[in-house]
């Protein structure tokens, strides 16, 4: 370790000003404070002792989000054997098989959107921040498993770009970055990113989400009846506990809710997401569920007889509330706006999902749409605090 | 009253005449610097849609339109020609008639705003809720109220959602030559990413 530090300490005047690769700096000080933490100290107040600085708080989003990478890549390669009709019972050959097609488009996210970071930190002279981990993992997991990697390249460009670096960097921007690059693949792009063919990797086959599915059900009869029904040849039909665990198609990382429950449960103990938006969130999510729930009846589309707790199973639900709402960034900062953003993302996934028939997923652009509103709701909030406080003054 | 809700839903989220038309995009970007600011501009601008749709609606179909005058005894005259002119004359009536309201009650929002107060009767939200109403839509009398109130409130949403923006990256460092106007466009063009998500929607 000791001789790792000097080695460092001997070549970091060459990227000081007036040093040969000057130019380089925020690479070679990205590797320098990824390996160690950072020497310098602040020279004005406030000071804050902690080991925490916001790079080693990204990193522990990209711990929280293991789970889901491993169960997708696992995910990726049962959806694909199931689809070609191959044996499923080695655990291990499936994993390797679903690696095999999701590496490929975490890497390009990586290598494209990194290129992107360092080029602006270089030109603009900012930091290279661990953010951009978050963000290209972030991205490629949203990602149905059969995206082309041009579009993979291009949405992350659009989305580290447009989205964040134009802001300033990391800290700064207004929308959540990963999902403003999901979202403008999204429109330009449809037929690779929605519809029934994109989300297994096994050529030609069509695998329609459990969302999709459910929001096919006929007027007036049961959504559970009709997933179950149209899925029980299959391996793994879609009841509760099965889309719990996540097998069912869908993108790479969002299938399954308890790989997303386990990232929350790191997320919330390390302090790193906000519970409070997670919990408001599946509120206003189940709420709305919930009350849509007693329109259904015979001339009402059938997903709306769907019940609550199976929204927050399916799609990307649970995804978005564990990692995509609780961007520290992008969302409200006080602790009732955090209550107010969420709970309005729950109940506006919700509302997109059952009565916008474009599209059976809502979470994205129901987070997107939120993350516009949150400096509102955050002004109002303290607004509101201000003027309380002023009461209780002249009192 | 089922049908005035769907206009109203239509007009403030699905079809905002700011983010999915782009109307009133000057005054937009020109006064959405300060929340406060900018929730004035946007009450004046719902204030005086709700008024000049209706009052329009009401010339449109009595005076202007094909066979309009039929009440007066001349069945075959259309007037329609003289939609643009006279539209325009009653916005920059209801117009002046804010600004005379603000300048006597809100001095300090009145010198907040300063040209763009007599502007909103040239901004194109105004006018364009006027000919979509007589146009495309063929809204009735209630209708028309209410899409043109709601119009407002979509726009005023707008306006305040950019402003809180905008308030809070003020500590945001902007590239050189995007900062100002540039960078304002392109939240524009997000704000509107995020307002697609209620684009086809039927009611």
């Amino acid at each position: 370790m000791k001789f790792l530090r000097n080695l460092l300490d001997k070549y970091d005047p060459l990227f000081h000003k007036g040093g040969k690769l000057e130019k380089l700096y925020p690479l070679w000080e990205a590797q320098d404070t990824f390996l160690y933490t950072p020497s310098t100290t602040t020279s004005r107040g406030p000071h804050v002792r902690d080991g925490l600085d916001s790079k080693r708080l990204m990193i522990l989003v990209v711990i929280a989000l293991v789970p889901c990478i491993l169960f997708g890549a696992y995910n990726a390669g049962l959806q694909a054997a199931l689809a070609k009709g191959e044996p499923t019972s080695d655990m291990f050959g499936l994993f390797l098989s679903g690696m095999i097609t999701i590496l490929p488009i975490i890497l390009c996210s990586y290598v494209v959107g990194g290129i992107w970071e360092v080029v602006f930190a270089v030109v603009r002279k900012h930091e290279i921040n661990e953010g951009f981990l978050v963000t290209g993992i972030l991205f490629p997991l949203v990602l149905p498993p059969t995206i082309p990697l041009w579009q993979v390249a291009v949405g992350v460009s659009f989305g580290v770009v447009i989205g964040k670096e134009v802001f300033g960097g990391t800290g700064m921007n207004i929308l959540n970055p990963a999902l403003t690059a999901r979202a403008f693949l999204y429109f330009s792009f449809p037929a690779q990113i929605s519809g029934d063919k994109v989300w297994v990797a096994a050529d030609g086959f069509s695998g329609a989400t459990a969302l999709a599915n459910a929001a096919a059900t006929p007027n007036g009869t049961s959504a559970v009846d009709h997933l179950l029904h149209s899925t029980q040849t299959l391996a793994f039909p879609s009841d509760f506990m099965n889309m719990f665990y996540g097998f069912m198609p869908g993108s790479i990382g969002e299938t399954s809710a308890l790989a997303c429950l386990i990232g929350a449960f790191i997320l919330i103990i390390t302090g790193v997401g906000s519970w409070r938006v997670m919990v408001a969130v599946l509120a206003g999510a189940w709420l709305t569920a919930f009350g849509l729930n007693q329109f259904h009846g015979p001339n009402v589309p059938g997903f709306f007889s769907l019940p609550a707790h199976y929204h927050l199973v399916m799609g990307g639900l649970m995804f978005g509330a564990v990692f995509m709402a609780t961007d520290p960034v992008s969302a409200a900062r006080t602790n009732t706006g955090k209550w107010i953003y969420g709970f309005l993302i729950g109940v506006l996934t919700i509302l997109i999902r059952l009565v916008n028939p474009a599209y059976p997923e809502g979470v994205m652009l129901a987070i997107l749409f939120m993350n516009v509103f949150a400096p509102l709701i955050d002004h109002y909030v303290v607004q509101a605090n201000v003027r309380r406080r002023m009461r209780r003054v002249q009192a | 009253m089922l049908d005035l809700i769907s206009v109203a839903t239509k007009a403030i989220f699905i079809e905002n005449i700011l983010l999915s038309f782009f109307l009133g995009m000057c005054s937009f970007l020109a006064c959405s610097k300060k929340i406060d600011t900018a929730v004035g501009l946007g009450l004046a601008v719902i204030f005086v849609l709700g008024v000049t749709t209706p009052i329009n609606w009401v010339i449109n179909e009595f005076l202007l339109k094909d066979g309009a005058l039929a009440w007066a005894g001349f069945p075959y005259v259309n007037l329609s020609f003289l939609q643009f002119i006279s539209f325009i004359a009653v916005i920059a009536a209801v117009v002046q008639l804010v600004e005379m309201i603000m300048d006597k009650f809100a001095p300090a929002l009145y010198q907040a705003l300063g040209i763009f107060l007599p502007l909103i009767a040239v901004n194109c939200a105004i006018l364009g809720a006027s000919l979509f109403m007589v146009g495309v839509k063929k809204y009735d009398f209630a209708e028309s109220t209410v899409f043109g109130l709601s119009s407002g409130i979509g726009w005023f949403l707008a306006i305040v959602a950019m402003a809180a923006i905008r308030q809070k990256m003020q500590y945001s460092n902007v590239p050189m030559g995007l900062r100002g106007l540039g960078i304002t466009m392109l939240i524009t063009g997000l704000m509107a990413l995020g307002f697609m998500s209620f684009i086809g929607i039927n009611i």
